[in-house]
């Protein structure tokens, strides 16, 4: 690792929206070059905390606690005029649906040069110009003809690699990506998600990707950061997490992916009971009611973050017996109560 | 040999349940089913500007209960003595009228008249319209178009016109000005109707209704009618301030209500010739005109936000 | 007995024995017209000609991207939409016909949306829901109600706790547990799945596949589950079905199909997966572009303008369904003896 300031740096970030503290102590940092996939279920708290480095909550309905630092600025510190620069100059975002990016009444072409215009002071040639050799970037093909084409005439596919291109307009050295697959088909998947592998290589493009699943997430990402109710439980790299994973929900994550099965109609092994309720949280580990190997002080205490190997880090008071009993192959697991989600 | 399933057998085959389909669930978080009103309602109590509207209406619809018992003087009973008294007089509170009447006796009196040609033709307009849009919405095809098109026509009069037009054809009194303000909300209500009826129409729930082999009207009465109502009478509660406001109009215009009854727009015409001498007391049915429809507006405000419940 | 007046019970109720298919669909066509800009109608081929056979007990799966006429097929299976022209067989009787109308087949199957939100009527309790169908079909109420608490039970809904919810009151795992029940509701032979546990969390969706292998076992299910998901349909699937562009390009038993693939849009759709290895990530996307828009479908093989094997005769020659292996039939020239592609084997397979 470098000695140059990370990319993107949380600190104990905590958002609160009401009672409900959807983001609760993350830590999370992301060298530059480097690309990051955020992991979990829904209501894990990741589209939140991915939210956050760009503050896009309403000031009033939510609260945010601790250090949020990207591109090398204080996003917490940063003034509405000096924030709207930010947004887009410094660190930019894409979305699982491009037609909420993209105004429906302008094409693709001058909605880019608009944003290239916004930032910069250059021509309107210049920025035209930029604006092509974005669509080339990103593989458009007949880029000169697709600029002029507004949002509803791409397909699916294209306007996510347009959007991608509006997101790197500006130049930014963070790109955020938040399911930016989920809505695709699978052949087109595959295409985006290396493409942004690519961007990352070839234009030093810091990423942080979101997504519920862990298959694209090996596909772009150096480290897997895995997330449960609002809190990092397993990070490292890729290699770490998905083939020596030593949290235990982690290890629920992949064990009931179907494609894990030992054979065809044999159960498959799942994560019993359903998250917690984020407005009431249980005290210790939240995962603790679902998790096979809870014992008293799980339901106690929140476990510290335990350092397995250099960048491996895990929250859970029982790594070792998770790593053996993931080793040992599928455990039966026995609860009483029904409450499936 | 069949597999009833009834509570008992699933007592007996509870073991199947796979073992890992469950697990401890916090007692705690369990909370008791309220159904879909009282979640609106829940909600619509946390609305202070809902209930702060509501409070308005609320009061107004008592004191138009019971203005005969609760005025301080007669309303009817003028003095060409103390004509145009100014609110704050120590006998008349907030002033008296061209004819020396009591504007407070007259204001409370008129709000049953204002309210009753107010809200009448909507309560009408929101049975017939709902009626023609859901059909036109669930039936679809020719039936929708003829109906619709038909409603069309009346969208091409703005309704200001339109209710004067047949106020005008039909003459003055409270029953025609109530007559022709329903024809103005039929379509408007009859739109919003056969909107929400064709969205919930292409609803999935809709659909597994038809696979279950529920007849047309089944479907109708169980599946579509209790979730398009709730939209329907949200738009209609809007229209109260709409209609409140015409009402006054016609009668303001000689249309509507007589005199002497008081009713707040005909006060407002009749006070027209005092605005000089005494402009606050002239504009006191204004305000009340004023106060009142934007309580609506809020409260219907209030309550369409308070609908919108998703998972 | 059965619960549902004169709906003789499941097992009871087949015909023509277990070799004979369940649903047998040939010919399945429906177009929708659309009118483009300039008022120039044009129609789009969401289901062009489609034939398969579901066979008793079964799980068949399908598979296909956004525009391969998978959902339109499924509203044809179940006579949402109105199909143009092919028949259906219902263990042998022609369905939408007198001996079968598409109100007793709808007894015997019984379909499973993707959305758990939007086919759960927002005003109705999850017990009203459940209940709604086997009322309407003349059980009496208090036996109906007393079927969906059964029947939320054997979907591992507690129905003290669960039977007087409301849809926004409870998660979407557990909604489609209640669109489950209610699809058994009515003790139908077939259950459509359409992308039933597509929208739900992976953990969530583990459970619901188990429960769906439950059902299937306990009372004697024969499934369709279509789903965009290759390894999900692996699992659950005996027989899988590839569509492409309204037509069915492969069809065999899933193992074969999907590990040793015959059509070379299979293939693409198959190296699409994301590997789960780090250490041995996809290196190429073998289908460039986004799958094309069924109006106006390309001439000949309707893939032929992606494919990495296309010769000339794949653009004029439309590729029948024909047999590579046992049970494994392909619509591909490359594969078929005589065809004129230059990779088609050279005798007809000797089986």
């Amino acid at each position: 690792m470098s000695g140059s300031e990370p990319a993107v740096a949380l600190e104990n970030l905590r958002v609160a929206f009401g009672k409900v503290q959807v983001v609760d102590g993350v830590d999370l940092s992301l060298e530059r070059g480097q690309a990051l996939a955020l992991i979990g279920e829904s209501g894990s708290g990741k589209s939140v905390t991915l939210r956050a480095i760009l503050r896009l909550f309403p000031e009033g309905r939510s609260r945010i606690e601790g250090g949020i630092r990207a591109a090398g600025k204080d996003v917490r510190a940063l003034t509405r005029r000096q924030l709207a620069d930010f947004r887009g100059g410094d660190v930019s975002m894409i979305f699982q649906e491009p037609l909420l990016a993209f105004d429906p009444v302008y094409t693709v072409g001058r909605q880019i040069t608009e944003a290239i215009l916004r930032h910069e002071t250059i021509s309107k040639d210049a920025a035209r110009k930029r604006a092509l050799a974005l669509f080339e970037r990103v593989r458009i093909p007949s880029p000169e003809r697709r600029l002029d084409n507004y949002p509803h005439e791409m397909s699916g596919g294209m306007r996510q690699r347009a959007m991608i291109a509006l997101a790197l307009a500006c130049r930014p050295q963070v790109l955020l990506a938040d399911e930016p697959t989920t809505a695709l088909d699978a052949t087109v998947q595959i295409q985006v998600l290396l493409l942004l592998r690519e961007l990352q290589r070839d234009l030093g493009l810091s990423i942080v990707i979101v997504t519920h699943d862990l298959g694209a997430a090996v596909e772009v990402a150096d480290r897997i950061a895995v997330m449960y109710a609002g809190k990092i439980v397993e990070t490292g790299t890729a290699h770490q997490v998905v083939l020596n994973p030593h949290h235990p929900y982690t290890i629920g994550l992949l064990r009931s992916r179907a494609e894990g099965a030992l054979a065809k109609g044999s159960r498959l092994q799942t994560i019993p009971g359903s998250p917690p309720d984020l407005a009431n949280r249980p005290p210790g580990c939240p995962f603790a009611p679902r998790c096979f190997l809870a014992e008293e002080r799980c339901r106690r205490e929140m476990p510290p973050v335990a350092e397995i190997a250099a960048g491996h880090r895990v929250a859970c008071w029982r790594t070792d017996e998770a790593s053996a009993a993931y080793r040992a192959g599928p455990t039966p697991v026995r609860a009483a109560e029904p409450v499936p989600a | 040999m069949t597999v009833p399933v009834t509570a008992a057998s699933v007592a007996l085959d509870g073991g199947v349940l796979a073992a890992e389909d469950v697990t401890h669930g916090p007692e705690a978080a369990f909370v008791p089913s309220r159904g879909f009103w009282g979640h609106v309602g829940h909600r619509l109590v946390r609305d202070p500007v809902a209930m702060g509207a509501g409070a308005v209406i609320l009061a107004v619809v008592l004191i138009a209960i019971l203005s005969p018992w609760i005025t301080p003087m007669d309303p009817y009973k003028g003095s060409m003595l103390r004509r145009l008294k100014h609110v704050g007089d120590a006998t008349y509170w907030l002033g008296s009228d061209e004819l020396g009447r009591d504007m407070i006796s007259r204001l409370m009196l008129g709000s049953r008249l204002s309210l009753f040609i107010g809200v009448t033709p909507v309560l009408i307009a929101f049975v017939i319209g709902s009626a023609i849009g859901i059909l036109a919405g669930y039936v679809g095809g020719w039936t929708n178009t003829i109906l619709m098109r038909t409603i069309d026509v009346f969208f091409a009069f703005p309704s200001v016109l339109l209710a004067i037009a047949l106020s005008g054809a039909l003459g003055a009194g409270i029953f025609n000005s109530i007559v022709s303000l329903t024809c103005v909300f039929v379509p408007q209500i009859a739109r919003v109707a056969e909107s929400v009826t064709t969205g919930i129409r292409k609803r999935d729930y809709i659909d597994a209704a038809k696979l279950s082999g529920a007849s047309a009207l089944t479907i109708m009465r169980v599946q579509v009618l209790g979730n398009v109502v709730g939209p329907i009478f949200v738009y209609a509660t809007s229209l109260i301030s709409v209609s409140m406001i015409l009402a006054s109009g016609l009668s303001f215009l000689g249309l509507g209500v007589r005199p002497p009854e008081p009713e707040w727009g005909l006060m407002l015409n009749t006070l027209r010739t005092a605005i000089y001498v005494n402009p606050v007391v002239a504009a006191l049915p204004g305000v009340c005109i004023f106060v009142v429809s934007i309580a609506f507006n809020l409260f219907s405000d209030g309550l369409r936000s308070a609908m919108e419940i998703r998972q | 007995m059965s619960v549902i007046p004169d709906a003789p019970d499941p097992f009871a109720r087949d015909r023509g024995g277990p070799a004979q298919p369940l649903l047998s669909v040939s010919g399945l066509v429906k177009h929708f017209p659309v009118r483009k800009a300039g008022g120039k109608k044009q129609v789009v081929r969401a289901v062009d000609g489609v034939d398969f056979d579901v066979l008793k007990g079964e799980t068949l799966g399908i598979v296909g991207e956004s525009g391969c006429g998978k959902s339109t097929t499924a509203k044809l299976l179940m006579g949402l939409i109105e199909r143009d022209s092919g028949t259906m067989l219902y263990d042998g009787q022609p369905v939408g016909e007198r001996a079968m109308p598409w109100r007793s087949y709808r007894r015997q199957a019984q379909m499973v949306f993707q959305d758990s939100y939007a086919s759960l009527n927002p005003r109705m309790t999850v017990e009203q829901s459940i209940a709604f169908g086997p009322k309407v079909n003349g059980v009496p109420a208090r036996e109906a109600v007393e079927r969906a608490r059964g029947l939320l039970a054997r979907v591992g809904l507690e129905p003290k706790r669960f039977a007087g919810r409301y849809p926004h009151e409870i998660s979407g795992g557990q909604r489609q547990r209640v669109n489950i029940a209610r699809s058994l509701a009515l003790e139908p032979r077939l259950v459509l799945l359409d992308e039933a546990v597509s929208a739900l969390d992976k953990s969530v969706e583990a459970q619901v596949l188990n429960l769906l292998l439950d059902l299937k076992a306990e009372f004697g299910l024969t499934y369709i589950f279509i789903s965009h998901d290759l390894n999900v349909v692996r699992f659950i699937s005996d027989r899988v079905m590839v569509m492409y562009l309204g037509r069915v390009s492969e069809i065999g038993p899933s193992d074969t199909v999907l590990d040793a693939p015959a059509h070379p849009y299979t293939e693409a759709l198959l190296a699409s997966m994301p590997s789960l290895d780090p250490d041995n990530r996809t290196q190429a996307a073998l289908l460039a572009g986004d799958p094309p828009n069924p109006i106006d479908p390309p001439s000949g093989c309707r893939f032929h303008p992606r494919c990495a094997l296309a010769e000339d005769v794949c653009g004029r020659t439309e590729p029948p369904l024909d047999t590579v292996r046992p049970l494994h039939r392909v619509a591909c020239l490359a594969r078929q003896p005589g065809s004129g592609h230059s990779a088609a084997p050279a005798s007809a397979l000797a089986a």
